[in-house]
């Protein structure tokens, strides 16, 4: 097991590291040179002074060289500064960090109660209306492009009903006039579109899934067993068949922090949420190399991590597993 | 319940009673009893007609996708503009036509293409074993666990033309069409590549393929006509629902205005300025968002359906 989890580790960093390098070189590749930009810019600005500038600043340099010395920086917690915000690129990263993982949790919650329970409760009536009307919504759940179901909700509860905001992260000055539990429930405010847009996909799949595994427990011999020994029912399906059940789920939970890290990319763009997939985009759209490559680096990291606990979560939970 | 039951049963008696169903009908009558597959097939095939008569559909009604009229900007839903009129003056109705022309080909084409590779990279690993299966696992492995969304978009922001390979082949106006295929193809090959895989392994050791090998056949065709018609089904399955993910894909990239590249219209491109146009005219944003998830639903539904069919182990409802 402890082998296994090294090397699973290793194999991670390798990725990232040659994610990281890919990344660094393909940045370069981005229409817009910020020198060139800066350049056009000043009619006094002659090739010859162009070729200075880069040759002060390393950009003659072969690009594993440039690349062996932004990792060092980076890995030391130097992760430059920005062109565009004119400040170091973790003060913006923080606070971004911060919103997206908010959002991110409030989605795991949210899609948890109410996945599960009607995962286990279409499982249980398996085959009646209900169960098709669920698996009709799942499936749509699945198959509506985020953006567009977040441009939805903004259509009917910002701009028919004006009940929510259309997007951003809080109302400016709430907190300093109107005190902390305000500024709470203003926040939530903000958060209840992008979560409903996310949490959608989310809990589709999981209903999918807790209905399938259930199926499956409830079809062996020790639930015969339980209830063969008189069990009340509600006790056969809460102890013995959702404790069976919810085991392979835990993994696919674990899955799902990757893919809302990496998802809300979208999410966060179509409402304005000020989060690291919002920062992303706007620096790519704004030839910020730095914010760019920082905000995709630490996706990146977030999303391979995620991967590794599940792939741990996984082998530890089910020991038919073999690590080799 | 009941009724499905039954059918089970009478299928189990009748068919000693002289008649004998070859395989295409018993996976043809079961994908018959999908009900939602079939009319995500009947829908796939409504659009997959658009798209092959788009120029057609432009000459009947004699619209232009491309010919503007600014002084109609937002132009309400009339006779001779049948969904209205976008912000750059053009006629929403027949640039959606076109969308899905384009939408269609950018996921038909990288899901296809990368069903090949994933074969190719399946069979060999599983077949030859050894370092390349190993090589090959750990390249999938990594490709897999990659964040895919902020990837895709930063390769949909750069020049990729800028590589020299890629120069000759970007150039036009098609390009961005071109570069969306190549970056979807890269990155959807992983998941056919690992059920091909498991699928030879499966069925490696078994005695027909000894047979063939025993007979003189060749690696090339052991593979290709012992091999590929007991993995295929899993990989059509599979690809049915890449389709689906392809066309998510596009919409999403061309939405953020990093996909396919205007005045070509696309279904995601068509959304992308949604955010200005969402209070002037919704419909607009409604409707080409709606085809999009219309499309994806059928292929989801089409790929459970054919999953069920194909899979001689599936539960029977």
């Amino acid at each position: 097991m402890t082998a296994y989890i090294i090397r699973r580790l290793l194999q991670t960093v390798i990725v990232l590291f040659a994610l990281s390098f890919i990344t660094y070189g393909l940045m370069g590749l981005m229409p817009g040179d910020p020198l060139d930009i800066a350049c056009a810019a000043n009619p006094r600005c002659t090739p010859e002074n162009l070729d200075l500038m880069k040759k002060q600043l390393g950009l003659d340099r072969p690009i594993y060289e440039r690349y062996g010395k932004w990792i060092f920086a980076f890995v030391q917690g130097d992760l430059g500064y920005s062109r565009t915000y004119r400040q170091p690129v973790t003060t913006i990263l923080l606070p971004r960090l911060l919103n997206t993982m908010i959002l991110g949790a409030t989605v795991i919650l949210v899609s948890l109660l109410i996945a599960i329970p009607i995962g286990v409760l279409t499982s249980l009536k398996a085959n009646s209306k209900f169960d098709y009307i669920v698996n009709f919504f799942a499936f749509s759940g699945i198959s509506a492009p985020s953006f567009w179901l977040g441009l939805m909700l903004i259509i009917v509860f910002s701009v028919f009903f004006k009940w929510l905001p259309a997007g951003g992260v809080e109302t400016i000055g709430v907190e300093a006039t109107q005190g902390t539990w305000a500024y709470l429930l203003d926040r939530a405010k903000y958060l209840v579109l992008p979560t409903a847009t996310l949490a959608s996909l989310t809990i589709a799949g999981w209903i999918r899934y807790t209905r399938a595994s259930m199926l499956e427990t409830m079809r062996l011999d020790f639930i015969r067993t339980a209830r063969a020994k008189g069990l009340a029912w509600h006790h056969v399906v809460t102890r013995h068949g959702l404790r069976n059940a919810l085991l392979p789920v835990v993994t696919v939970v674990a899955l799902e922090f990757p893919r809302i890290a990496s998802g809300a990319v979208i999410t966060e763009t179509v409402f304005s949420y000020q989060g690291v997939g919002k920062l992303m985009f706007d620096s790519i759209i704004g030839n910020d190399f730095n914010v760019a490559m920082c905000s995709f680096i630490i996706t990146a990291c977030m999303v391979l991590v995620m991967n590794l606990v599940a792939d741990i979560c996984y082998a530890y939970l089910d020991p038919r597993i073999s690590f080799k | 319940m009941a009724t499905s039951t039954k059918t089970f049963e009478n299928d189990d008696f009748e068919q000693p009673s002289g008649h004998v169903q070859s395989m295409f009908q018993i996976v043809l009558g079961r994908f018959m009893e999908h009900r939602l597959a079939l009319v995500g097939l009947f829908i796939i095939g409504f659009f997959c007609l658009v798209a092959i008569g788009a120029d057609l559909i432009a000459q009947m009604t004699g619209l232009d996708p491309s010919a503007q009229d600014i002084l109609s900007r937002y132009g309400p839903w009339s006779r001779e503009n049948w969904l209205g009129i976008d912000e750059a003056g053009r006629d929403v109705f027949i640039r959606l036509v076109y969308g899905t022309r384009i939408s269609l080909m950018v996921a038909f084409v990288s899901a296809g293409a990368s069903m090949l590779i994933g074969i190719v990279v399946g069979t060999v690993a599983g077949y030859y074993g050894g370092f390349i299966d190993h090589a090959l696992m750990r390249l999938t492995d990594s490709l897999l666990a990659l964040p895919i969304l902020p990837i895709l978009i930063i390769l949909a922001a750069i020049d990729i033309s800028k590589l020299p390979l890629l120069s000759e082949l970007l150039k036009g106006e098609d390009s961005s069409v071109i570069k969306m295929i190549l970056i979807f193809i890269v990155f959807s090959w992983m998941v056919q590549a690992r059920l091909v895989r498991s699928a030879v392994l499966a069925i490696r050791e078994q005695e027909f393929i000894l047979s063939a090998k025993i007979s003189g056949e060749s690696s090339f065709g052991i593979i290709v006509r012992e091999m590929l018609p007991n993995v295929l089904s899993p990989v059509i399955v599979s690809v049915t629902l890449n389709v689906g993910q392809a066309i998510l894909f596009e919409a999403a990239l061309s939405f953020l205005g990093l996909g396919i590249q205007p005045p070509t219209p696309s279904w995601g491109n068509m959304l992308n300025n949604a955010l200005e146009v969402i209070y002037n005219a919704p419909s607009q944003v409604i409707i080409p968002g709606f085809l999009i998830f219309l499309v994806v639903v059928s292929f989801n539904f089409l790929g459970d359906g054919l999953q069920d069919a194909l899979d001689p182990k599936a539960i029977r409802r």
